[in-house]
């Protein structure tokens, strides 16, 4: 009886061989038709992510403006009124507040309604005139203090161009004084010659974009067939766990590379970021590129019994990904140990080359490093997610 | 001798609780085996070790010629299975289903459309064919599930409480259904709450905490223990 068996499978298993490309394209039909029919996830996976990219790379911004400044001018003279005219007509500083106090201005500090408090002392005209050079009060916020270092290179700034002969105070941040600029240093920027912030935000932008749907998709995917007992259904059939994973990994992957597709369109329509590099390479990374985020997503679902538990384990990924890729603050200023699990971050590579190609023009050789790193992690990944989905316990 | 599955000593724990105690048995080819048991009793678990989605912690079994323990995947390609739990896709449609589930068993193209006119006929499903299966009444769905399970002719089908939840007249359709695969030459292997259902059977085991407690034809069974109705035989037995 064995023997027959076993001579039927081996028929069987030729006819098998020749329908491995067939299996894995039914189920990649099935999950485009579940994907398309759902029409509770397709706004989700299109319309949020643009509409983040819109708002984001908008709101997302590191430039210091509309600082709200404030004055005590104990001299009220003509240079002290032409001074803070100066600060009037700047565009980052705004709401000009004339206090009569300094304990007033505090006040007002403490409050949050005012950034800064420049303080004119009285006989400061008298002084300036005289002894050729006179000192300011300049009072910063510094709770952040990455802003206050750009107020105060601001404030500086225009108190130098104002006259060269005024040395500031600045109180409460230290005590080092600013010297009168001798040596004048030309800046030139490169790749973002206006420093427009659009620029440098939405590449990284559109790299959380595919990233969060890629994942969050791929995450929640099998664990809602095992929650709906349909994989169980799956498992008992002869499938093999390869094409199992490659029929449920390539819709996301497709989707990904929509998603690259509009966000560059809307890059170049909407922000008109310009496009230095290649088209082909940028495609050609992210391709591998999504392959490690959806390895990641199916090993997530692999381990976990209900999508609330995948959403939760692929959030946590997800903000220490976002938080950690440099794409808000820069990789170089973090601690050592902080850089070393960088290194592990895929979303750091993938901003770093959207950066480099679209900005700087990079090209193959330039991206080697990061390609070689992220095709690693690719293997790594899909490897771990095909081992780990077990078809029997 | 045609035994298409061989169970020796059969056990599954879970930490320190026995799920499935020692079970010995056999059934043979073309036969209607009622495996009966209270709700707990481990019908459940067995069943998930022989169709190889569960790995046994002792003792060995044998479908259609396979060790479940070495060769699953082949024990995969001759077994159809009906879980107790609806595990057909809500979202795709009768059609969908069934073309999505002959090509996972590597049916052909061609074989698949005739399979799924045959089914859906068969079935008189021809009305809701192209309707999501979610919208469809709990027995049609029980229905369309056994001939899924049957798509890819399979030497043996497990079906795990399958008319759990069912009226009657879909019931004793379900039965007719039943009968019409041993017939053909398929081995059912059936679990059931419902004792008029194991009068169908050609041969019952009733499982007590894991155990097989008793195994014969049914009429043998109610004549051992006196007893007028498999339903008296399984209190009889449940009561301990």
């Amino acid at each position: 009886m064995k023997h027959i068996y076993n001579e039927l499978i081996i028929k069987r298993d030729s006819c098998f061989r020749g329908n491995v490309m067939k299996t894995i394209l039914y189920i990649i039909i099935k999950e485009f038709k579940q994907i398309f029919r759902n029409k509770g996830m397709l706004p989700i996976i299109f319309v949020l992510p643009l509409l983040q990219l819109v708002i984001l790379s908008n709101a997302a911004t590191f430039e210091v403006k509309n600082i709200k400044f404030a004055y005590i001018d104990n001299d009220k003279s003509s240079t002290s009124r032409a001074l803070i005219e100066k600060f009037n007509a700047s565009t980052y500083f705004d709401l000009l507040t004339d206090f009569p106090s300094e304990a007033i201005a505090s006040s007002a500090m403490l409050k949050g309604e005012i950034d800064v408090v420049l303080e004119i002392p009285r006989y400061f005209e008298r002084n300036l005139q005289k002894e050729k050079h006179g000192t300011l009060g300049v009072t910063i916020n510094a709770i952040d203090g990455a802003a206050a270092g750009v107020e105060n290179v601001y404030i500086t700034q225009i108190i130098q161009n104002y006259n060269k002969n005024i040395r500031t105070d600045l109180a409460q941040i230290s005590d080092a004084q600013i010297q009168p600029i001798t040596i004048e240093t030309i800046p030139l920027f490169w790749y973002n010659e206006t420093l427009n912030y659009k620029t440098f935000m939405v590449p990284g932008i559109f790299v959380l974009l595919v990233t969060m749907i890629t994942l969050f998709l791929s995450g929640m995917n099998i664990v809602r067939e095992k929650e709906i007992g349909t994989l169980e259904q799956i498992n008992v059939t002869p499938i093999k766990k390869s094409q199992f994973i490659i029929g449920k990994l390539f819709p996301f992957w497709v989707i990904g590379m929509g998603l690259l597709t509009v966000g560059l369109l809307l890059a170049r329509l909407i922000f008109n970021v310009p496009m230095v590099g290649s088209l082909a390479l940028m495609y050609f990374y992210t391709s591998i590129y999504i392959l490690v985020v959806l390895g990641i997503g199916l090993f997530i679902s692999n381990f976990t019994d209900t999508q609330q538990q995948a959403m939760f384990i692929a959030w946590f990924f997800m903000v220490i990904f976002i938080l950690m890729s440099g794409l808000f603050t820069p990789i170089e200023s973090m601690p050592k140990w902080a850089q070393i699990i960088t290194e592990f971050n895929p979303i750091k590579y993938y901003v770093e080359v959207m950066r480099m190609v679209m900005l700087k023009g990079s090209g193959f050789m330039d991206i080697l490093p990061q390609l070689i790193k992220t095709l690693v992690y690719a293997i790594v990944m899909n490897v771990l997610a095909v081992w780990s989905y077990k078809k029997t316990n | 001798m045609n035994k298409v599955i061989q169970v020796e000593g059969l056990t599954k724990m879970f930490g320190d609780f026995t799920a499935v105690d020692a079970i010995t048995f056999d059934v043979k080819k073309g036969e209607i085996f009622g495996f009966l048991g209270a709700n707990g009793a481990g019908k459940t678990t067995a069943i998930k070790m022989l169709i190889g989605i569960s790995n046994p912690t002792s003792g060995n079994a044998t479908v259609a010629g396979f060790d479940v323990l070495t060769n699953p995947n082949d024990i995969k390609k001759n077994i159809g299975y009906m879980s107790q739990r609806f595990a057909l896709y809500d979202d795709l449609t009768v059609k969908e289903n069934i073309t999505f589930f002959g090509g996972i068993y590597g049916l052909s193209r061609k074989r698949i459309k005739e399979k799924s006119e045959a089914l859906i006929k068969e079935l008189g499903l021809e009305k809701v064919a192209s309707q999501l299966v979610g919208s469809l009444p709990l027995g049609w769905k029980q229905k369309l599930s056994f001939s899924v399970a049957l798509i890819h002719d399979p030497k043996i089908v497990f079906l795990d409480e399958p008319t759990g939840g069912v009226d009657p007249i879909t019931r004793r359709q379900f039965w007719e259904m039943i009968y019409k695969a041993a017939n053909q030459g398929t081995t059912v292997f059936v679990t059931t709450h419902y004792m008029d259902e194991a009068e169908y059977c050609d041969r019952v085991s009733i499982m007590v905490n894991g155990k097989i407690e008793a195994m014969d034809t049914p009429k043998k069974l109610k004549e051992q223990f006196q007893a007028d109705s498999m339903n008296d035989v399984f209190l009889k037995l449940a009561r301990g």
